[in-house]
């Protein structure tokens, strides 16, 4: 069975790059200002991506920016898509925000839409409820973008279950501090091998995630 | 009443982190949950919070929060009922 990548997104020290075409941006001082941008760029209109945190917001955007053209919401059904992600920092940019709320005894006040982020696959269900995608996820929390195990996960992910697509990646936030690699995986049937996607392997990630 | 119900949208609009919505888009006798404003089941957690923060009320009953997170104008007569406006 042929896996291929048919798009891919890297955001990294603000920058946005899509199937290797960088997108410029007005100004890029704050991951705050980068995202809300990269909001306005895609162009946009989901009012609960202005509630979502940061890890949220980035692996979104990276996922819009990889499926935008991408024709691949159009070639499988939302129950044959799995999802497949992994980071570093976990949700600790929101844990903190809400150790900070109930730290102090006296102003003891912890907001549920924070509190709500306080893990890290949130990400996955965030991007599974704005495209009704229903296949099986999985969320890994590794040192480093660990190419050896997404490429195991997402073999098992398109051999052992339902889906047959599953969107992949790296979605790292912690301290402003944003690292985003997504990439859309399909098995490659007849009509896909027409469109000369090239094939997932480790050394393909390793090239996208430079 | 009119100026707790301005200070409520405001206080709303970033409560519950609504860029998109500015105050004179928020109808004040328009649902805030459904077709209205359409918020979730934790923007209603965080008008509760909101309540608590702004005018140190707490719900009771949580049975109440229907009626009072009805529209802003609800929202409005409840803490005035409360005297805290």
């Amino acid at each position: 069975m042929e896996i291929v990548i048919s798009s891919y997104c890297r955001i990294k020290n603000n920058a946005l790059i899509v199937n290797g075409k960088s997108i410029q941006l007005a100004k890029q001082d704050s991951a705050a200002f980068f995202l809300a941008e990269t909001y306005k760029i895609l162009g946009l209109n989901y009012p609960k991506f202005h509630k979502m945190d940061g890890l949220c917001k980035l692996g979104l955007l990276a996922t819009e920016a990889a499926l935008q053209n991408s024709g691949f919401l159009e070639r499988h059904t939302l129950d044959k898509i799995g999802i497949l992600m992994a980071n570093k920092a976990s949700s600790l940019e929101t844990d903190r925000v809400h150790q900070q709320s109930i730290s102090d005894k006296e102003k003891y006040l912890p907001s549920p839409s924070v509190f709500v982020y306080t893990l890290p696959n949130i990400v996955i269900g965030e991007i599974a409820i704005k495209h009704k995608i229903t296949g099986e996820n999985a969320f890994f929390v590794e040192p480093s973008f660990n190419t050896n195990l997404m490429l195991q996960q997402n073999n098992l992910m398109l051999k052992q279950s339902e889906v047959s697509a599953v969107i992949s990646g790296w979605v790292d936030f912690d301290n402003g501090h944003m690292d985003a690699l997504i990439y859309l995986t399909e098995i490659a049937d007849d009509s896909i091998k027409k469109l000369n996607f090239k094939p997932l392997n480790e050394e393909l990630l390793k090239q996208l995630y430079q | 009443m009119d100026v707790l119900i301005e200070k409520l949208k405001v206080q709303i609009i970033e409560q519950l982190n609504l860029a998109e919505v500015k105050p004179e888009d928020i109808n004040p006798d328009s649902p805030l949950f459904g077709d209205g404003l359409g918020l979730d089941s934790i923007d209603a957690l965080e008008l509760i919070v909101l309540l608590e923060k702004h005018y140190a009320i707490k719900i009771q009953n949580p049975a109440d929060g229907k009626k009072i997170f009805e529209s802003v104008r609800t929202m409005a007569e409840f803490i005035k009922s409360q005297g805290k406006s």
